[in-house]
């Protein structure tokens, strides 16, 4: 008897060794982590509790709630992250129906128009439309030879043509996620409502959109937080007319070199971040989201 | 024609007709999707200043430029070579860390894995410039060792999901087969599993490359000097003016992202590695 739990204490601590050793195969992917990413943002933390004499103060986040200019750039990072979002349901929401409904080859085919600007550099996006909706530009010259309007209009460097790029360039991040719950949905169940006496509409909107859902909230989260902390689309098509919280991040450092006024945006950012997400994640299975659960 | 009009197109016997506006708001949403990146290659070979669509004269007068400019040559290296050493080393560990994430049972797992792909959630912003403060304390600001090792950074959430989403569809049951019959840990890693999972890991590599190539925001704090980016040069030039070059260096752009992506679905879209129905 005795021998035996000798064993089984050291079976236990055999076990429990082996998977410390397994736990240790990612410990250089999470040592870097750590370093470059970690450590310091922990820092900057720090620094955005440092007043301009080096000592402990809120003047950082005190000077956020003073400036008018820093409310106008949150209120513009919020109205183009809800805009984009709204915008991204109302155009992505009908085309991943159109395309769930088809026969497979023909949306495998469809699907490609969704992922080929998804792998398409952000950059070359954002350029081709800047190249698009300029004064001169594609846009603007055809919508003259159609008479819809008669002088060339802005459209790009300012909220109009920000809006186009990041709704560009946020769409395959809501479809493919809806897309995926349509296409999990028993489309029978469709028939049987029908078969009780629901009108299309009414099937619809009571047994098909509840059940993609999931899918849409998934989708419109991560759309969301990446718009909240975008930079290169406004950046290059909002013509410094459209400032988020990003761009001043930015701006503070290259152009004022002033730490802590952007390490204190840097947090707001992301506290406005991580809270989304933690609420999120109450209602939904993130790590479905992340792709885990395929 | 009129009869496809009124012919049920869905379970609930909605016609196509009903369904047109449907059809029409989709084709116009993908043709959206689709040209405004397109468009730039024919525009790319325009003779004009202000890159016309379709160009009246043609010419390679801007390929001309890229290539004839040692700025953008060396940019281009150094895009290159980065992205190809984050592949090199965000995959190896990256799989690492997924596979000892998989099997490992310890009560902090979820942590670690949160852990993992907080580079994916902390906007990029925040990375950069905290990668910026951290190598001006290393002294390694500027050069490609710290590029290379931000992007990994950014690269290996993609890596870890990817391959960690296929070690989920994998029997593990094969490799512990294969250490009962005497093969250690490693040796049944590598000659069981890593062949089952291999389409999975080529996968990731071609993210790590491309997360790496397309990075602007990094790259724009931490290369520099001797080592800009190809994407940091273009956004620099994006802000001044509209060189019609970036027209030509996106095309090649574009050429590298889908070269990559049909490389991703030739060994992406093979069999799903196996394990039995539960």
């Amino acid at each position: 008897m005795q021998a035996v739990r000798i064993n089984e204490a050291g079976l236990a601590r055999d076990e429990w060794f082996e998977r410390l050793k397994l736990f240790g195969l990612g410990s250089p992917a999470m040592l870097l982590i750590l370093i470059i990413l970690v450590v310091p943002v922990g820092w900057l933390f720090y620094v955005s509790f440092i007043g301009a004499d080096g000592t402990f103060s809120l003047e950082n986040y005190e000077r956020m709630l003073k400036r008018k200019s820093y409310a106008r750039i949150f209120q513009t990072t919020f109205e183009v992250s809800f805009l984009t979002t709204g915008l991204c349901i109302l155009i992505g929401y009908p085309l991943a129906y159109f395309i769930s409904g088809l026969p497979n080859r023909i949306a495998n085919l469809c699907l490609i128009t969704v992922l080929l600007p998804f792998w398409t550099s952000l950059l070359v996006r954002t350029y081709a439309w800047l190249v698009l909706l300029q004064k001169r530009g594609l846009v603007n010259e055809w919508a003259m030879s159609l008479g819809l309007w008669d002088e060339p209009i802005k459209i790009v460097h300012n909220m109009t043509g920000t809006l186009i790029g990041m709704v560009h360039i946020m769409l395959p991040f809501l479809i493919l996620p809806v897309y995926g719950a349509m296409r999990a949905i028993d489309r029978d169940l469709m028939k049987a409502a029908s078969n009780l006496g629901a009108s299309p509409r009414r099937a619809f909107w009571t047994v098909f959109f509840p059940l993609t859902l999931p899918g849409l909230f998934a989708g419109s989260l991560m759309v969301f937080i990446l718009c909240l902390g975008f930079f290169v689309t406004p950046a290059v098509l909002g013509g410094g007319k459209v400032i988020m919280v990003s761009m001043k991040i930015v701006s503070n450092i290259e152009l004022f070199v002033n730490w802590g006024a952007a390490s204190a945006l840097g947090v707001v950012l992301l506290v406005a971040t991580v809270a989304i997400l933690w609420v999120a994640s109450r209602f939904l299975n993130l790590e479905r989201m992340t792709g885990g659960g395929h | 024609m009129f009869r496809w009009f009124r012919a049920p197109a869905t379970e609930t016997q909605i016609t196509h007709g009903q369904r047109l506006w449907l059809y029409v708001f989709a084709v116009i949403t993908m043709v959206l999707l689709v040209t405004p990146t397109l468009i730039v290659v024919p525009m790319s070979f325009s003779d004009s200043q202000y890159l016309e669509f379709p160009p009246e004269t043609w010419s390679t007068r801007w390929y001309g430029h890229y290539f004839g400019s040692p700025e953008w040559m060396q940019a281009t290296r150094t895009s290159f070579k980065a992205a190809f050493l984050t592949m090199l080393v965000a995959t190896p560990i990256g799989v690492l860390a997924a596979y000892g994430l998989h099997c490992s049972k310890v009560r902090f797992i979820r942590a670690a894995f949160v852990l993992m792909i907080t580079p994916m959630m902390v906007p990029v912003v925040l990375v950069a410039i905290g990668a910026f403060y951290a190598y001006v304390q290393l002294k390694i600001l500027y050069t490609l060792t710290g590029l290379v090792l931000a992007h990994t950074v950014l690269a290996l959430p993609l890596v870890v999901i990817v391959t960690g989403s296929a070690l989920k569809s994998y029997d593990m049951s094969q490799e512990e087969a294969a250490r009962s019959l005497g093969a250690p840990r490693w040796k049944a890693f590598l000659t069981v599993t890593l062949p089952q999972i291999r389409f999975a890991v080529v996968t990731s590599a071609l993210l790590a490359f491309l997360t790496s190539f397309d990075e602007v925001v990094v790259a724009m704090f931490v290369s520099g000097g001797d080592n800009p980016t190809l994407t940091r040069n273009m956004f620099n030039a994006l802000r001044d003016q509209i060189d019609p070059t970036i027209a030509s260096i996106s095309t090649i752009m574009i050429l590298v992202t889908t070269g990559m992506m049909v490389l991703a679905q030739v060994f992406g879209q093979q069999k799903e590695p196996t394990k039995p129905k539960d």
